[in-house]
């Protein structure tokens, strides 16, 4: 039998060290455990200090005893060495873990335990708890802000039409794939934009969507007939051709008027709100300021002075000024610049406000890739004789965009969290309607729930993007 | 006069304000091959990256098969697809598979049809021996490897001139000869080439004339028997002597 050191265990006497170790700090979290969730503090019979720090000390004497290296268990091991490397890490592994028992009681009390959820008005909510009754009633405007509930399932209709054109790509063929970039980045969002800005307005400008869409229905089966080499001229003659007929010849107005058709209620933008309108805005401008950053961060490294200055020029300007002077702005000063009868619609204008100023920053990120890579590849694509289109389009956006993925992630994670701001024009998103929500003089003092329930939407909606990024950086990796 | 494919009169080029090439007269028959050598610095890549017009000269004449080269030279592209070129750092797109490399040109440039343009890769892979490689990506390839499908990338757009920037600079020794082999295959094959190398093996074996430059100077161009057996410069003796 060797003798006993507690200075420095060894792998004589494996077990005493072990059972001794694992019990003191099994005492150790014991002891915080009941603490924290019972309130009973059963070392209470020792002097102040030395009962506050015992679990510690009981802890730390406890790792430091089965700190055994090649012990031959695979789990005291990985213990070893990932949290109990030597007595400085011991002490902070031990430190995390006391604070997470100690502060898991006070939050599933207030999530869970002392929360409501029952009833549906201010007065179920005794607890102390969070009250998640105020969720619960104001669900459906968090969602949908002002807009009517009878017509929802509209926004509904769209969002999902939406999901399911954006899952085009898994369904195409090889014959159509090469055209897939092409759908995404010019068709996509154009359907979207309309979808989503004449289907949820409704009214009449409605029925204009509809003309569109019989117009390029119409035209496009026609097209199958029509001769390739005439077919650039006829898609952008017949089909506008057939709106105007559509709108201004068989049936404009008169027909609503007669009853025939019942247009869908008109509901203004200014009613959109909720988390739909953080998605309708994030999308948006998302699809909208990636092609135009893309083309800023180009034109900032063009040879013709127009083009470079115009880029710069853009580029420092928005970068420039804060997003909710822009914002203000957009609201504020533009329409003054408009002629008298011309009208955009607010939340247009706040759409391309942000997409602008998220350009600049997605531009300036661009850059960073496309400088990044070695002048040999423009040499080499060169060589192939590429004019500048097609090297960069075949040769170095692909590379220069796989490289910034981190960083347009983090530029479109931004945007996203930025979306609130568009209170300033009266926009009500969904931080915007628990504003509005928690100052309502029945359902004062749970602005808490609310920030909590906000905070919780955003995280998801931002994990998930950032996931998404780092599986896209994953999938064009060709390195070895 | 036909069969003069590169035709530079008194061409003159500066960096800002050091001049690079100085009064250069080079005329390249069909058919042709040329190996430039000269210290570091003597302008040689400049020389072969005009041809191309990866670099811009200022005064004098280049006109490559026909065409003039001049700033408002329109269709540049065209040029620069039938000079093909073989760069020192290999330059492959690593983004793209083997394969991929290879025909991107062909399909996005010359237009021709996927199936046409793999036949046609595969055929010039064979020929540089990689064509086992060519689902595989740049990365994973050996830098002699690297260095023979950027040979076969430049072939697949068949151009009528090659040029090569160095290229066995950057392997191993052991990888030299494989790329070397590729390269006199190549020669002859019948193709013109102007190659900047420093491997005076490879100039003796298939060069029809060796350029010697220094200083932004052709200061010797000779049959390539007469330039290593009687050199007349004694710039060119001193670099002979200490490159053999």
């Amino acid at each position: 039998m060797n003798k006993l050191n507690f200075l420095q265990p060894n792998k004589n006497n494996f077990y005493t060290y072990l059972y001794t170790g694992v019990i003191l700090v099994a005492l150790s979290i014991f002891i915080v455990f009941l603490n924290s969730f019972f309130n009973k503090d059963i070392v209470s019979f020792l002097p102040g200090p030395i009962s506050f720090f015992l679990p510690l000390i009981l802890g730390f004497t406890g790792l430091h005893l089965i700190r055994i290296d090649y012990s031959g268990l695979r789990f005291l091991d990985s213990i070893n060495k990932n949290i109990n490397t030597n007595n400085f890490n011991a002490f902070l592994s031990l430190l995390i873990v006391f604070v997470v028992i100690k502060s898991l009681p006070p939050l599933l009390s207030w999530f869970i335990i002392d929360a409501n959820i029952a009833g549906d008005s201010k007065d179920v909510c005794t607890g102390s708890g969070a009250c998640w009754t105020y969720i619960k009633i104001w669900f459906n405007r968090f969602m949908y802000g002002m807009y009517p509930n009878p017509e929802q399932w509209r926004i509904n209709l769209s969002f999902i039409a939406l999901a399911f054109l954006g899952c085009v790509g898994f369904f195409a063929t090889e014959k159509f794939k090469k055209y897939l970039t092409l759908y995404y980045v010019v068709v996509y969002p154009i359907i979207a934009f309309f979808f989503i800005f004449f289907f949820i307005s409704g009214g009449p400008i409605f029925f204009d969507f509809s003309y569109g869409i019989i117009a390029a229905v119409i035209s496009i089966i026609l097209g199958f007939f029509i001769p390739s080499k005439f077919k650039m001229y006829y898609f952008i003659i017949v089909p506008i051709t057939l709106y105007i007929l559509l709108k201004y010849v068989f049936f404009y107005e008169e027909l609503i008027e007669l009853g025939k058709l019942e247009a869908l209620e008109w509901v203004e933008t200014g009613a959109w709100g909720g988390l739909s309108l953080t998605f309708i805005v994030s999308f948006f401008c998302l699809i909208f300021c990636f092609p135009i950053g893309l083309f800023l961060s180009l034109g900032r490294r063009s040879d013709f002075p127009i083009i470079k200055y115009i880029s710069i020029g853009m580029i420092e300007f928005w970068r420039g000024v804060p997003l909710i002077t822009v914002l203000f702005m957009s609201s504020v000063m533009f329409p003054m610049f408009l002629p008298e009868d011309m009208f955009i619609d607010k939340l247009v204008r706040v759409i391309i406000a942000i997409s602008l100023f998220e350009a600049a920053y997605v531009a300036e990120v661009i850059r960073g890739g496309l400088q990044a890579l070695p002048r040999g590849q423009y040499d080499a694509a060169k060589s192939l004789g590429m004019g500048y289109w097609k090297m960069h389009i075949l040769v170095i956006l692909p590379q220069a965009l796989k490289l910034v993925i981190p960083g347009i992630a983090n530029t479109f994670l931004a945007l996203v969290k930025d979306t609130p701001l568009i209170f300033v024009v009266g926009l009500l998103e969904i931080v915007g309607m628990l504003n509005l929500a928690k100052t309502n003089p029945e359902w004062l003092g749970f602005a808490m729930e609310g920030y909590v329930f906000a905070s919780v939407l955003f995280f998801i909606i931002c994990y998930a993007m950032s996931k998404y990024s780092y599986n896209l950086e994953q999938k064009y990796k060709t390195e070895r | 006069m036909s069969d003069k494919i590169i035709q530079i009169t008194e061409m003159n080029k500066w960096f800002g304000d050091f001049q690079v090439l100085k009064n250069i007269n080079l005329e390249v028959e069909k058919n042709k091959k040329i190996v430039v050598c000269g210290p570091s610095g003597s302008g040689k890549s400049t020389l072969i990256r005009c041809i191309n017009r990866l670099e811009e000269h200022q005064k004098g004449s280049i006109i490559v098969d026909g065409n003039e080269l001049t700033e408002d030279t329109k269709d540049i592209e065209k040029i620069r697809a039938e000079v093909g070129m073989v760069f020192q750092q290999f330059n492959l797109f690593p983004h793209l598979s083997i394969l991929d490399n290879c025909t991107l040109a062909p399909i996005w440039v010359k237009k021709m049809p996927k199936k046409e343009a793999e036949d046609l890769a595969l055929q010039h892979l064979e020929k540089v021996q990689i064509a086992d490689q060519a689902n595989k990506y740049p990365g994973q390839l050996s830098g002699g490897q690297q260095q023979r499908c950027a040979i076969a990338r430049a072939l697949c757009m068949e151009p009528k001139i090659m040029l090569f920037d160095e290229p066995t600079s950057a392997l191993d020794p052991e990888m030299i000869k494989e790329v070397l082999d590729a390269m006199v295959n190549l020669a002859k094959a019948g193709m013109t080439m102007i190659v900047v190398t420093h491997e005076m093996g490879f100039a003796k074996e298939v060069a029809d004339e060796v350029i010697f430059m220094d200083e932004g100077m052709i200061v010797e161009r000779a049959e390539t028997k007469e330039f290593f057996a009687n050199p007349k410069s004694d710039r060119t003796k001193l670099f002979l002597s200490q490159i053999l």
